[in-house]
């Protein structure tokens, strides 16, 4: 599985949704149950297929799709 | 079948160079854990852990952080996720103690107090968790203080910051034990380490007769009960602070 397919399953498992409509515009403010909760779960679950462990600061960033990337990225995931 | 009651946990005890941190790990050594001893100096446990190891034929593993260092715990945590892939038990010992009269308070020593008895004690228990949530278990003991309990005269700094450690231990329990992580405090009466023996022999000998038992407890005294609190011997027992202070009272 690339990198890429890893991040887009976490989203589709977390949020139960098909992956083919994740992009840059998914995010805490257009996905109706993308909470606090969710987004723990999220993070959670993005630290477990890559094996990382994000700073608190980045938890609270990881608010959408896209934003996700870039704070993946700089744990060395790339896509 | 192994008698010993930690025998393969996987242990980080922090402020283990000297007094109750290095009863417990020498403990939790005895009881089979594997510990990783925490001290600021590098090199400085690096003999006793190996002297540990064989005598108990387990692994002590010193790891050198700061643990007012938000990297270094975090790497720490990480490490010990590397090695082994779980935490087991989480012994927040290390802390820093002031005497002085409310006059007399230095409030640069406070800040300080607080970011290492406090604020540094949250983020080992928010890192450490991260990892027990994951295994859905874990133990984490935080080191309170009898007088976080009672108050005391002449030390209201220090009583603030172990007030704290008692009020976090209690909320932290109640947000994790949906991932059945336990969260308990141990609140030491007076304590025979050499460090506050000296200070009890200068300053408060007169205190002896505060305290029920007629002595000063052995860090080893404080230790067991982080045995206890450590093993699955405590596995319904969650937001508590255990005195262990042989019936003191200021």
């Amino acid at each position: 599985m690339s990198i890429l397919e890893k991040y887009n399953s976490v989203f589709a498992t977390v949020f139960n949704v098909s992956e083919t409509i994740l992009n840059d515009d998914f995010s805490s403010t257009s996905v109706d149950n993308w909470d606090s909760i969710t987004q723990l779960s999220l993070v959670t679950a993005i630290e477990d297929i890559f094996d990382i462990m994000l700073d608190t600061e980045d938890i609270l960033n990881f608010k959408s799709y896209g934003i996700g990337k870039e704070i993946v990225t700089k744990y060395g995931i790339n896509f | 079948m192994s008698s010993r009651i930690l025998e393969g946990k996987i242990c980080l005890v922090t402020g283990t160079n000297r007094g109750i941190g290095k009863a417990i790990v020498e403990r939790y050594a005895e009881e089979g854990a594997v510990v990783y001893a925490n001290a600021r100096t590098e090199s400085s446990l690096d003999e006793w852990a190996v002297a540990c190891s064989e005598k108990y034929t387990t692994t002590v593993i010193p790891i050198y952080f700061d643990i007012t260092d938000a990297s270094a715990c975090k790497a720490a945590i990480m490490k010990i996720k590397s090695d082994h892939g779980r935490i087991d038990v989480l012994v927040n010992n290390a802390g820093m103690v002031t005497y002085e009269m409310l006059p007399m308070i230095d409030f640069d020593k406070l800040r300080t107090m607080f970011e290492i008895n406090v604020i540094a004690m949250i983020q080992l228990v928010q890192l450490a968790s991260r990892v027990m949530s994951r295994q859905k278990s874990g133990s984490i003991i935080n080191m309170s203080s009898i007088v976080g309990v009672q108050g005391v005269k002449g030390q209201l700094g220090y009583s603030a910051t172990k007030g704290a450690v008692i009020s976090l231990t209690k909320s932290a329990a109640k947000e994790l034990i949906e991932h059945n992580i336990r969260v308990n405090a141990i609140a030491p009466g007076m304590v025979g380490t050499d460090r506050f023996t000296e200070v009890f022999e200068k300053s408060f000998k007169d205190k002896i007769t505060n305290i029920g038992i007629g002595r000063l407890a052995s860090p080893t005294e404080i230790a067991d009960v982080c045995v206890f609190l450590g093993s699955d011997l405590s596995t319904y027992v969650t937001g508590q602070i255990i005195g262990v202070d042989g019936s003191t009272s200021f």
